[in-house]
């Protein structure tokens, strides 16, 4: 990687839940690295604290113990409102589920955080038009959710967490809900996005052939451990 | 976010529930239009009050009379001031009342008991003299016919009562005339004064004689205005003041200045009325009047005790229509409650995208604002027509009984603007619990809640 400025930085990360009298350590001493522009997959099984460490990176969630910095900031140490800030401007986020708004159209849909950022009305058409072109949706954009395949809500989800510009795009489990090809093309989507705009993108996963497939490095997690981080091998997915 | 997308987000989230939510409201606006309701009978009852009572002129009307009046027989006057000489109530005492500041009018009393004639029937009743400002007064509206001409023509306004005894049909009365049979007070020429009594210039005296007025008829009206006050029983025909006093007839305080030796040549009035710009003005005037050396009377005080009444039965009415809004108001947190279960997933996302707990705060703000403002539109609305209702169907009881319409409910837009703040102000408050446990949601919580 020519770019070693790192986008996060993770430094002894831990993130403990207090479940009736026991504490379960989702995310144990965990310290990394995710570089700018590069394509980081986690991996790991059901449990591992792999999507723990992503809301922990999203700013959802606060560690018990370390820090994460980003932008220059110790994201510990900031107050809600600043936290909701640099969700709002500097990460995107997709999820398995999507989590489209279920009575907003397409455009309504990746028109919301323009809302939740204060973008003036009149910009906010052709950023929405901007975002929808990237993932290639042009059309059907008056109609809900409900109404569209999986991988075209997907799709939309993607231009909705395009729409601010952030510099970081988390993804949890993209293609979980998925059939193989379209979760290819999703991916394939992701990395093209990656390229040409330059962006960071950490994506959970419990697929390790897709990630090998699209990512730069593979940061692998067992029992809220880092077990391991490995740049790709970029094999052919069957 | 900005207002305009506050608002919009929130009228998008009240649709997506409406039937819950338009219960909801419409739970606010019977709230509101009970309170309203309740509200707008207390006002026009106080309005309708004031309304008779200013009528009345009672409450602008300052009684005058002199300190030796008969009035205060009976009650032990106090030594000092039975040792001054007592002033009378002359032409010179009344120009200088009609010069005291704030003062509209000053008119003498003039009531008399005579006999009326009406197809040949004799009627004993008493006759008044209405000041001409009583035509603006308010006292004569919703009267049957016509008030006075001119405040000169021989012209009559029979109370009602009164009108039912010479005619069945009251109405056909108007244009009729009827005949004024009163005792004329004329004063003795000097000759015979001086052989009547001694020579004694300082004794009055007058001749009375039988005289006839005709007066036509020209209105019918409820009730004599300042009835009761100051005078001798209510007067059931009421004239001019001016054509009144030309014609002298003899009054009650006639005999007493025999009595006390009065000049007859020279008109002393029993009792002068004295009438204020505004009732506020009245309890300066009463004390210059006062120091003027007269007797003066007025019905202030009851005034404000009826004011502090109204107040109090006003508090009482809101009270009670409060109470359907504070059921209301559970309705609300109910509702607020439910949909922050139901949008929990939606709330994550929100916060997902940047929202902050203030902006999740505002939106179910904003959400109960609305329903509180819709439904204080609406509550006024049916407050009004509740009030209408219970007018219509007073009067319409009224009506039957032979009674007039009244204005029982009174909707000022102090009333209106009042109701829809204070929904909106009591919605608000029901809104702050599930808004700020919307905007405490843990995001990570609500993102995984299926």
């Amino acid at each position: 990687m020519a770019e070693a400025q790192p986008a996060v930085q993770l430094d002894h990360i831990s993130r403990h839940y207090i479940m009736g009298e026991t504490s379960v350590r989702a995310v144990d001493d965990v310290s990394l690295s995710v570089l700018s522009g590069e394509f980081l997959a986690l991996l790991g099984s059901s449990g591992s604290g792999k999507s723990t460490l992503l809301n922990l990176m999203a700013g959802l969630d606060r560690p018990t113990s370390g820090a994460i910095v980003s932008n220059g900031r110790n994201l510990a140490t900031l107050s809600q409102l600043e936290l909701a800030r640099y969700r709002r401007n500097t990460i995107g986020m997709i999820f398995q589920s999507f989590n489209l708004l279920p009575r907003m159209t397409l455009e309504e849909n990746v028109e919301l955080p323009l809302r939740l950022a204060e973008v003036d009305r009149s910009e906010r058409a052709g950023r929405v038009s901007e975002a929808l072109e990237r993932v290639r949706l042009t059309h059907r954009l008056g109609h809900r959710p409900a109404e569209l395949s999986g991988g075209e809500q997907q799709r939309v989800a993607i231009a909705r967490a395009l729409v601010n510009r952030p510099k970081i795009l988390l993804a949890d489990e993209p293609t979980g809900n998925l059939d193989s090809s379209t979760g290819e093309a999703i991916l394939s989507l992701l990395r093209e996005l990656q390229k040409q705009l330059g962006m960071t993108i950490v994506m959970v996963t419990h697929e390790r052939p897709l990630a090998e497939h699209c990512a730069d490095r593979l940061a692998t997690m067992g029992d809220g451990k880092l077990l391991g981080v490995s740049p790709a091998t970029r094999g052919t997915v069957q | 976010m900005k207002p305009q997308d506050l608002t919009d987000l929130a009228l998008r989230n009240l649709r997506e529930a409406i039937l819950r939510n338009a219960l909801t409201t419409l739970g606010v606006a019977v709230g509101v239009a009970s309170l309203v309701a309740m509200l707008s009978l207390g006002v026009g009852l106080q309005q309708m009050a004031s309304k008779r009572l200013s009528q009345s002129g009672l409450f602008d009307t300052i009684f005058v009379t002199p300190k030796n009046s008969f009035r205060g027989m009976g009650r032990p006057r106090p030594q000092a001031e039975s040792d001054k000489p007592v002033r009378p109530l002359d032409e010179d005492a009344r120009y200088e009342l009609g010069k005291l500041p704030n003062v509209i009018e000053v008119y003498p009393q003039v009531r008399f008991y005579t006999e009326v004639r009406f197809n040949d029937k004799p009627y004993a009743t008493v006759v008044a003299g209405m000041p001409e400002s009583s035509r603006n007064s308010g006292a004569f509206d919703g009267m049957q016919g016509n008030y006075f001409s001119s405040s000169t023509a021989n012209e009559a306004i029979l109370q009602i009562e009164f009108a039912k005894e010479l005619s069945e049909k009251t109405a056909s009365l108007v244009g009729q005339e009827l005949t004024l049979r009163y005792a004329e007070r004329q004063a003795l020429p000097a000759a015979s004064r001086d052989a009547s009594n001694g020579g004694n210039e300082s004794s009055g005296g007058f001749s009375v004689v039988p005289k006839e007025l005709r007066l036509k008829i020209v209105g019918i009206v409820e009730t004599e205005p300042a009835a009761g006050y100051g005078g001798i029983g209510n007067a059931r025909v009421l004239m001019p003041l001016e054509t009144a006093s030309t014609l002298r007839a003899a009054q009650v305080n006639d005999l007493r200045d025999i009595v006390r030796g009065n000049n007859s040549a020279k008109i002393t009035y029993g009792s002068l009325s004295v009438r204020a710009k505004s009732p506020s003005q009245v309890e300066a005037l009463e004390t210059s009047i006062k120091n003027l050396g007269f007797n003066a009377f007025s019905l202030l005080d009851a005034s404000k005790s009826l004011q502090t009444f109204f107040k109090v039965f006003d508090s009482l009415l809101g009270i009670f229509g409060s109470l359907a809004l504070a059921v209301a108001t559970l309705g609300i947190v109910n509702t607020l409650v439910m949909a922050i279960l139901e949008r929990r997933r939606e709330i994550g996302v929100l916060k997902a995208l940047g929202a902050a707990d203030s902006d999740v705060q505002q939106l179910f703000f904003v959400e109960a604002g609305v329903m509180g403002f819709l439904g204080g539109l609406f509550g006024v609305a049916f407050g009004w027509l509740l009030g209408r209702v219970i007018t219509i169907g007073t009067n319409i009881y009224l009506e039957r009984q032979n009674l007039n319409p009244i204005e029982l409910s009174s909707v000022p837009w102090w009333l209106v603007i009042a109701g829809l703040i204070f929904a909106v102000l009591v919605s608000l408050a029901a809104g702050l619990y599930p808004a700020s446990r919307a905007a405490k949601l843990n995001p990570v919580d609500a993102l995984r809640y299926e």
